[in-house]
Order: C-alpha cells, then sequence, then structure tokens
C-alpha cells in the first residue's frame, strides 16, 4: 500500500495540473445585467456591443479562447434588478477562477453589492451604466463611499461612462439657459435617482435658480395629481425628476400635463429609453422635456463611434440603442487590457485595465483616472419628437478633458 | 383666494381617488364578510381587468379616440373587465377557496396568496404579448400607457386654477351608481338576505336550505365584477397599467376595508375616502415621503382605540 502512494500522488498531480492547462486555455468574461424587465431593452444591446467586440478580435487573444457569459441580474418578482441574484452573480464570478472580467452592473445599487465581493477576489469589473459618484469618488456620496467598496484597499471597479456629479450639472446649466428662474426637484428616493437630483440642486443654486421644493416621491404610488399640483401652484417654470423609468418617471411626466404643468421637465439618462416614452404616452413629452445623457447618441457619433453604428447594424440588424456602444467600449477595454497584460491572470489584467492611458474607443480618446473613472466628459441633452428621442445639442465638455488625459 | 383653490383642488383628487380605492375595497369586505377570507388575489384580479380593458382597446384599434366612440369604448370595456373579472374571481374561488371551506382559516389564506402569485405572473406573461398597445411586448414589466379615451379639459374652464375634469366626473358617475346598486342588492333581495344570513352563521343558514356555496359564489362574483369596474375607471384616471399596480392598488383597499371595519361594506368606502383624503392632503400639504407612514399611522390608531374600525361596530350585519 505505502508503495502505491507516491505514485497515486504523481497521478493526482498529473490529472490536476492536466485540468489547470485546459483551463488556462480559456478566459472567461462574464456580463451581469438585468435581463428581465423593461431595463432588458438597453441591456440588450449593451450585451449585443459586448459581443461585437468580441467577435471583432476573432474571440481569441495570444492564443487563449475568450468565453463570454451573459448573465442577468434581475428577477421576474422585482421586474428590475434584484440584490440577491446580483449578490449570487458576484459570488459566482469570485469562485470560477476562469473568469478574468466582470463587465456591469447597469445599476448604481447593484454595483454596491458586487463591488466589495469582486474587490476582495481583485477581479476586475467594468460598468458600461453606473453613474452614481460615490462609487469612486471620495467625498460625492456617503461618508464611507468609496472605501467600504474597496475592502482590499486597491481599485478594481472601472466605469467608461460619465458620472452624475458632472450630468446633474449639465441639466442645471440647460434649466438655466432655457431662462427658467424656479425649479422644482423630485426624485425616487434611490441611490441615483437622489444623488443626482442633490447635485442638480447645488448646481442650480450656484446658477441663481430658485428652488420652490425638493421632494421625493412614492415610487409605488398609482399617481401624483396632489404632487403635480403643488408644482404647478408653487409656480415653478422648470421640472428636474431624478430617477429612471423603473421608478414610475413615466407616471410623473404624465401627471405633470394632467394637472396642467406646460414648464419644462428636464430627466436624466435613466429615463433615456424606449420605455420611458411608452410609459409617459408620447405627446405628454412632445415639446419641453429633455433628457440629459452622459456621451452622445449613436447617430451622432464620430470616428470609431461611426464605425461602431455601422457595425451593429449590419451584426444584428437593429439600431444601437443608447447603451450599447457602452457595453461596445467596456469590452473593448478588457480586451485590450488582457491583449496587454504579460500573465493572463486576474492581477495582471487589472493592472492592465488601471493603466489605461489614451484609448482609442469608440467614445474618443480618454484614459480611466485614479479613481477608475473615464476622463470623457461629453454631455448630450435630447427632447421627444413624435415619440422618439431627438439629439438637441452637445453639452458639458469640461476644460479640463485635455490635461486630465495626460 | 389661492389657498382655497388650492385646498379645493386637493379634495377634488383626493376624493376621486378614493372612490376608486372603494370599489376595490369593496371586493375585499365583502368576501371577509362572508368566509373570513382576507383575499390577497383581489388586487391582482383588479390587475388583470385592466389589462382585458388595454387588450380590448388595442383590438378595437388605436388611433384618435374622440367623442362618441370613445365613450362606446368605456362601455365597452367596463363590461368586458367587469364580466372577466367577475368570472375569474368566482373561478378561483371554486379552484382554490371551495376545497379548503373546512380547512383552516390561514390554509385558505395561504391559498390565496398563492392564487395572488399566479395572477401576477400572468399579468407579466400579457404585457409581453406582442401587441402594439404593449409596444410591440418588447419589455413585459414596464408600464404600459392607456390612451386618454376620457378628455382632461377643466370642465370650470381652462383659466381656473382648480381643475376639474370629465375623468373626475366618470369616477363619480360609475362609482356612486355601483354602489347603490350593491347596497340595494345586498339589502333588499332574496340574494341579498341569503348572504347576509350566510355571514352571520353559515351552519344555520345552510340548516335553513340556503345553498351557501351558491352565496359564496355570488358573493366572488360580484365583488370580482367591482373589482373589474374600478380597473376600468383607474386606468382611465391615471392613464398607466403595469403589472405591479394590484399590489399598491390592493394594499390601499386592504387599508381601507380595515379601516372601515372589515366586513361593512359602508365602512370600506368610508375608509377608502379617508384614505384618497389624506394621501391627497399629506402630498399636498406635507411631503410625498410622510405619506405611507401618516396613512399606515392612522391605520394603527384607528386599530388601537377603535379595534373594530370606523363603522365596523355599528353594522350588526357582516356582508
Amino acid at each position: 500500500m505505502t508503495q502505491n502512494l507516491p505514485m497515486l500522488a504523481a497521478a493526482l498531480a498529473l490529472a490536476f495540473s492536466a485540468s489547470a492547462l485546459a483551463q488556462s486555455g480559456t478566459l472567461k468574461i462574464v456580463s451581469s445585467l438585468p435581463r428581465t424587465g423593461s431595463a432588458n431593452a438597453q441591456t440588450g444591446t449593451i450585451v449585443n456591443g459586448i459581443r461585437m467586440a468580441i467577435a471583432e478580435v476573432g474571440g481569441k487573444i495570444d492564443g487563449y479562447e475568450i468565453a463570454y457569459e451573459d448573465w442577468d441580474d434581475a428577477s421576474p418578482q422585482r421586474g428590475n434588478w434584484d440584490p440577491t441574484v446580483e449578490a449570487q452573480n458576484a459570488n459566482k464570478a469570485v469562485t470560477d477562477p476562469a473568469i478574468v472580467g466582470y463587465i456591469g452592473t447597469f445599476n448604481s445599487g447593484a454595483a454596491k453589492i458586487a463591488m466589495p465581493e469582486l474587490n476582495k477576489a481583485g477581479l476586475v469589473m467594468i460598468s458600461p451604466a453606473n453613474t452614481y459618484s460615490g462609487l469612486t469618488k471620495p467625498g460625492m456620496g456617503e461618508a464611507n463611499e468609496p472605501a467600504i467598496y474597496r475592502p482590499s484597499g486597491s481599485i478594481n471597479y472601472f466605469r467608461v461612462v460619465p458620472t452624475d456629479d458632472l450630468q446633474g450639472p449639465v441639466a442645471a446649466e440647460h434649466v438655466a439657459g432655457s431662462g427658467a428662474k424656479k425649479v422644482f426637484i423630485l426624485h425616487d428616493r434611490e441611490l441615483y435617482g437622489k444623488g443626482i437630483a442633490d447635485v442638480f440642486q447645488k448646481r442650480a443654486k450656484e446658477l441663481g435658480l430658485e428652488v420652490a421644493g425638493f421632494e421625493g416621491i412614492d415610487t409605488k404610488a398609482s399617481n401624483y395629481k396632489s404632487l403635480c399640483q403643488k408644482v404647478k401652484f408653487s409656480k415653478a417654470d422648470a421640472v428636474f425628476f431624478g430617477g429612471t423609468t423603473q421608478s414610475n418617471g413615466g407616471q410623473v411626466a404624465k401627471d405633470l400635463r394632467s394637472v396642467g404643468f406646460t414648464g419644462m421637465l428636464v430627466v436624466p439618462d435613466g429615463c433615456r429609453e424606449e420605455a420611458f416614452i411608452q410609459a409617459a404616452g408620447a405627446s405628454n413629452l412632445e415639446g419641453n422635456t429633455f433628457v440629459t445623457f452622459g456621451g452622445l447618441p449613436p447617430e451622432q457619433l464620430t470616428g470609431r463611434g461611426a464605425e461602431f453604428c455601422a457595425g451593429y447594424r449590419t451584426m444584428f440588424g437593429t439600431e444601437p440603442e443608447a447603451y450599447a456602444v457602452y457595453g461596445y467600449e467596456a469590452a473593448r477595454v478588457l480586451l485590450d487590457a488582457i491583449k496587454r497584460a504579460p500573465t493572463k491572470d486576474r492581477a495582471a489584467i487589472l493592472k492592465a485595465v488601471a493603466e489605461t492611458k489614451d484609448f482609442d474607443g469608440a467614445l474618443g480618446i480618454w484614459s480611466f483616472d485614479s479613481n477608475g473613472d473615464t476622463t470623457n466628459r461629453v454631455f448630450s441633452i435630447s427632447s421627444v419628437k413624435d415619440g422618439k428621442f431627438v439629439f438637441e445639442r452637445r453639452a458639458g465638455d469640461a476644460p479640463a478633458e485635455g490635461t486630465k488625459a495626460k | 383666494m389661492e389657498w382655497v383653490d388650492f385646498f379645493l383642488q386637493q379634495l377634488i383628487t383626493g376624493l376621486s381617488n378614493g372612490m376608486i380605492i372603494a370599489l376595490i375595497a369593496i371586493g375585499y369586505t365583502m368576501v371577509y364578510g362572508i368566509i373570513e377570507l382576507i383575499n390577497f388575489a383581489h388586487g391582482d384580479l383588479f390587475m388583470l381587468g385592466a389589462f382585458l380593458a388595454l387588450t380590448l382597446l388595442g383590438m378595437l384599434g388605436l388611433g384618435d379616440w374622440s367623442g362618441a366612440s370613445a365613450w362606446a369604448a368605456v362601455v365597452i370595456m367596463l363590461i368586458a373587465s367587469a364580466g372577466f373579472c367577475g368570472a375569474l374571481n368566482w373561478g378561483i374561488d371554486r379552484l382554490a377557496y371551495k376545497p379548503l371551506r373546512s380547512a383552516s382559516k390561514l390554509s385558505l389564506l395561504v391559498s390565496a396568496i398563492g392564487a395572488s402569485f399566479i395572477l401576477v405572473n400572468l399579468g407579466l406573461f400579457w404585457g409581453g404579448l406582442p401587441m402594439d398597445v404593449f409596444a410591440g411586448g418588447v419589455a413585459a414589466a414596464a408600464p404600459k400607457d392607456f390612451p386618454a379615451l376620457v378628455p382632461n379639459t377643466n370642465l370650470l374652464g381652462e383659466e381656473s386654477l382648480v381643475q376639474f375634469t370629465p375623468k373626475d366626473v366618470l369616477v363619480w358617475v360609475v362609482t356612486v351608481p355601483l354602489m347603490i346598486g350593491l347596497t340595494w342588492i345586498v339589502t333588499r333581495t332574496r340574494l341579498g338576505k341569503a348572504m347576509r344570513a350566510t355571514a352571520q352563521n353559515p351552519v344555520a343558514a345552510r340548516l335553513m336550505g340556503i345553498d351557501t356555496d351558491r352565496v359564496i359564489g355570488a358573493t366572488f362574483l360580484i365583488g370580482g365584477a367591482l373589482g373589474g369596474f374600478a380597473s376600468v375607471i383607474y386606468s382611465l384616471y391615471n392613464n398607466t397599467i403595469s403589472f405591479q399596480m394590484g399590489y399598491r392598488a390592493g394594499m390601499d383597499a386592504f387599508t381601507a376595508a380595515v379601516l372601515g371595519g372589515i366586513g361593512s361594506m359602508p365602512g370600506a368606502v368610508a375608509g377608502a375616502l379617508v384614505i384618497g383624503l389624506v394621501r391627497s392632503m399629506s402630498d399636498a400639504y406635507l411631503e410625498t415621503r410622510w405619506t405611507n407612514t401618516i396613512v399606515f399611522g392612522i391605520l394603527v390608531l384607528i386599530l388601537i382605540f377603535r379595534p373594530s374600525g370606523l363603522l365596523g361596530s355599528r353594522v350588526k350585519e357582516k356582508v
């Protein structure tokens, strides 16, 4: 028996190394996005963007097979992202050694759950859609943010979209620029909605706008007639709603118009989806409703961005939704880092992502700053005409863009 | 006087919202009165009524609804949704509650929660049907716009700050006659007498030759039909429906029923009007985030100091 032991050990070791070898041939990327519910229209195109980026490198980097899995972080009960599912996804990613990149999340609230888990495992996470500032920027959110998301002390979370602390002011500047004097601010009491409403309020006051009210809504209410009447009687000439379609933005827009409020309504990118127009009713948004969005809508992209749109149409036969290009960009920057990484393990790839500088992407030339944020600060403002979002103008180009990139 | 206008406006909005809640609350209170079941599926039944109404509109053809054709569509939807919800509620009773008649009340309650889940998921599936009214069904869970068949013009004149619209009129024109009719059924007809008898003592009622199963079935039918009427009124008033709307509507209606004294019909209506008004006033004069706290705070106080509800103890016979 004793003689057999070394042989058994050798056989075991051989089997183990063989399986390790087989695993090292494949690098896995996963995305965790809400694929059930109304956000699916957006996340579907994000997934398409990711698939397109992988197809462009032929599904292979330096002899390694790139595998991709599209995970859902929503549940049918909520019809929206679900904390339990997001936590399961993060755990699943951490325990699968083949996974070297985690693209997600769509909702900032979901990111809060996944971030510390992935951080402890040193797994790189790139979000195509989170805009809540506190996730990365010290002093922009709660006192313990963003340190609480970085238990290991180092940064593993990056995002390719400009944050709310930049988007809120863009919205406030648009309101002030229209000649409005008094603004009523509503929000959905969620991380994203309240966060963006807070920075909107700050900038609005700086610009000399009078704030008629600042209120969190009950996102499950059947209507907001009383609240909207209050807005009307306050004689505000503009309303800002910090929230999303899922937090009942459509009903807010509808009731504002139904009580006879004729002023301007400005909503953030969480409402920039077809579902918002569908929920609000196109006629209620016609004319005086504006949507801010980090980056340019697909049809306004130039250069590499325009190439992306053309490629997307050929590959999928549909128009890319607003977030498609961010899915594409997140996957491309990750693939680029995998290529640059000297060894194809989590730590080396994470380091390579963090070192991304002057990346020639579909969104322009940009870098990740020391917080993990993109240096890209282009915003656009759209209105709604005939039930479609129509590009109005480019906004928010900060002078810091060129200097930060260096 | 602007503050008077503002106050009047809140009264109108609050009462209209309250009347819609009242129609749903009656469905809860009737069923509770007769078999002591809190029918958690009732709110979701109401939601399906709204989906049926929107589907019908889609089949009638979406376009510029105005004048006579719009009113005809409203009448068709009211009848169809009421019939559908009534029949569905009756069917749920036969399938899910009747076999448990002699089981403990808790089993019945769990069965109702199960029925509620089934209905919610049915709504989610329904919203994903490839129809124009559901935006092709691409986003099943997204809220759906319900066409504004009833105009939003101000009957007090466009320059008036107070808004009183045909929508508000519709709510009252439909709900008040329904409630009067229901009261008549319960107090003046043979069926009503049988219902009251069954509510008071089912065993004695059976001994007296009342077919209690038939009476209970009729109660579910009527309660469900009222929910169906409410769903169409709600949809025309708010112009948005979603598969999750039954939860909040049901919660409000259930609270109204308890507030008024569960089992009592006038109590449910009173409770619903109180909730509608409190919601409206709180949204207007305080902040929306306090509204739920206040509504449920009032409920707690009522239950502590008047456990049988606002009108509960005054009504001897419960239906």
